[in-house]
């Protein structure tokens, strides 16, 4: 069996489970950034730009709309690389199911991290169209903010996808969410600029890929970005997946051939 | 070493699971067309033999080769060739029996069109047709058995592993399995199976090994291996609760051998009835007494020391 087709098979079998519930999953998609932005962006918008006229000169909607984007890729990512992946690992057997078939233990990583990738892309574009609906984004080019945000969540996939590999129960996970997902949520660039952090925390940032994610798509959208800057931001998210990719690959594969 | 009808081949087959050896240097040969049986206690090592058969357990050390290949080396093209229904059921309980067909028939790079007309087949050979758009979930015990079965059949494998194919099934659902795995072999399925189950073995197998703490304690077709390790007929006697006898030697002459168990006394002998008179002329006074063929359990008795469902 080639290499595409043990993929292509693991993405039909996530796809198989998601049609029992993907009309819920998509109005989900759509209505949490249209509600998100109308109250982050336009209620408390509309105290900022009185106050100090925007952020960096940008009216908040159209600074804060395309860093959620990432952010939201983020949080897809952390919830599908933790959760499912172990239920498949350890409660469920789905992989032990899978793996008495031709199918391979990579085969699954790359599955699943085509799944996770199409997943995000479903929440990228809903919340590219509810952006658009309140009119930020109007050029062609703000449509790269889906593969940014898309890319940024892959960092969090593949590196939640080896710490999921190590768990013998879903104890971390919160752990996870509250430690790392939440904090970088809330103070990693999307709500307001890095710079009015301490500097220690500005450092620290900048170390992980939501930082550049949301500088890349932030940039893409308000197209103010130069592209060796852009490549830049792109490079660190890059790395993560990579890096990411390797270990979960030999946690995995140590894992999971008993 | 083997010829080129095995489809199996393991020579000082071992694995290890850090200090614990689960299997210890064994060896056998399965040929094509075969009913092939491994019998043993609760961790003997079967299933940890089966998981290595069946390309997903790495083995440890000694020589392992499935249709000729190296299961390390060639695992996917084995994995094509084989089905497998594991000890634990696998079966994915988000999805309807029926797409749990399709699904893995998609993981052996069948069509869908391809696994639709197998899945119908086949749920209509484990007579499941009925719960096709059922979740799983709904399925009971039996019947999830019957549709692995089915699952392990949709890449119509040369070679089947069935690692305690009905254990916890009625005795209705038992006799099905059964009958469907007998058609099977008379397609030319090879069947390797595990079991508790003496009637089993003796049904389904034309050839078994006993496996006891990670080896093989004794190798042939059961007929073989009762001639071997059992006497023609055994005695069964009874006693009253707390009056099983002290016997002390009294019918060492009447048996060739003796096992006392905590609620019944074996008496191996090639004449059960003479055995009966003997015991009587010792003046015992067993509360039943019956006589009847050895059987696989006594010459796992004898083996392992132990019965087989504990
Ligand atoms: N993944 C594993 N990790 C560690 N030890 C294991 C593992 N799988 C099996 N073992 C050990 O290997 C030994 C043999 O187990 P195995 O499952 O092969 O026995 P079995 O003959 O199939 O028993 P049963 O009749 O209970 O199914 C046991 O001591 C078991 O605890
Ligand atoms: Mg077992």
């Amino acid at each position: 069996m080639s290499l595409m087709a043990g993929t292509l098979h693991v993405v039909e079998y996530n796809a198989l489970v998601f049609r029992r519930i993907w009309r819920g999953s998509i109005a989900v998609s759509f209505f949490t950034p249209l509600f998100f932005l109308a109250a982050m962006g336009i209620g408390l918008g509309s105290l900022v730009n009185r106050s100090s006229g925007g952020v960096n000169g940008v009216p908040y909607l159209e600074f804060l709309a395309p860093g959620l984007i990432a952010a939201a890729c983020m949080q897809t990512a952390a919830v599908e690389a933790t959760y499912p992946i172990l239920a498949k690992i350890m409660w469920d057997k789905t992989y032990e199911a899978a793996l008495a078939t031709p199918v391979t233990i990579p085969d699954l990583i790359r599955g699943e991290v085509v799944w996770i990738t199409i997943r995000m892309f479903i929440v990228a574009s809903m919340f590219w169209i509810v952006m658009y609906l309140f009119g930020v984004g109007h050029s062609l080019e703000s449509l790269l903010v889906i593969p940014a945000g898309i890319l940024t969540g892959l960092a969090f996939a593949t590196t939640i996808m080896a710490f999921t590999a190590t768990r013998r129960n879903d104890s971390g996970f919160a752990a996870i969410n509250r430690f790392v997902i939440i904090p970088l949520y809330l103070l990693g660039g999307t709500f307001f600029p890095i710079a009015k952090l301490p500097l220690a925390l500005q450092v620290l940032a900048w170390a992980t890929p939501l930082a550049h994610g949301v500088a890349l798509t932030r940039g893409l959208v308000l197209g103010n970005i130069a592209a060796p800057e852009a490549a830049l931001h792109a490079l660190v998210p890059v790395a993560y997946f990579a890096g990411g990719l390797l270990i979960a690959r030999a946690l995995l594969m140590k894992r999971l051939a008993k | 070493m083997g010829d080129s009808n095995s489809l199996i081949l393991a020579r000082q087959l071992t694995k290890r699971f850090g200090d614990l050896t689960a299997v210890d240097g064994i060896d056998f040969e399965v040929a094509k067309g075969e009913a092939f049986g491994f019998l043993g206690p609760n961790g003997a090592g079967k299933t940890s033999t089966m998981r290595m058969i069946g390309g997903v357990s790495p083995v440890t050390s000694g020589l392992l080769t499935i249709f000729g290949l190296d299961p390390a080396a060639h695992g996917p093209t084995i994995r094509a060739r084989l089905g497998v229904v594991p000890q634990a059921d696998t079966l994915d309980l988000e999805l309807t029996v029926r797409e749990n067909l399709m699904i893995y028939s998609r993981y052996f790079d069948l069509s869908w069109r391809e696994g639709a007309r197998r899945a119908d087949e086949l749920l209509e050979f484990v007579q499941l047709k009925e719960r096709s758009r059922d979740k799983v979930d709904e399925l009971s015990g039996g019947m999830k058995r019957r549709l692995t079965i089915a699952r392990a059949l949709i890449n119509s494998p040369e070679l089947l592993l069935l690692d305690e194919p009905t254990t916890g099934l009625d005795p209705q659902a038992r006799h099905l399995v059964w009958d469907r795995l007998y058609r099977l072999k008379q397609r030319g399925v090879t069947l390797v199976l595990t079991t508790h189950y003496m009637d089993e073995a003796e049904q389904l197998c034309d050839r078994l090994v006993v496996m006891d703490k990670a080896r093989i304690a004794a190798e042939g077709s059961p007929r073989e291996l009762i001639d071997k390790y059992s006497t023609r007929e055994v005695l069964e006697l009874r006693f009253p609760i707390d009056q099983q006898p002290v016997l002390d030697g009294k019918l060492n002459d009447v048996a060739e051998r003796i096992e006392v168990l905590p609620d019944r006394v074996l008496l191996y002998t090639g004449d059960g009835d003479q055995a009966i008179a003997a015991v009587h002329r010792q003046g015992l006074r067993p509360e039943t007494a019956l006589v009847r063929r050895s059987t696989l359990e006594d010459v796992f008795l004898r083996l392992t020391g132990r019965s087989l469902v504990d």
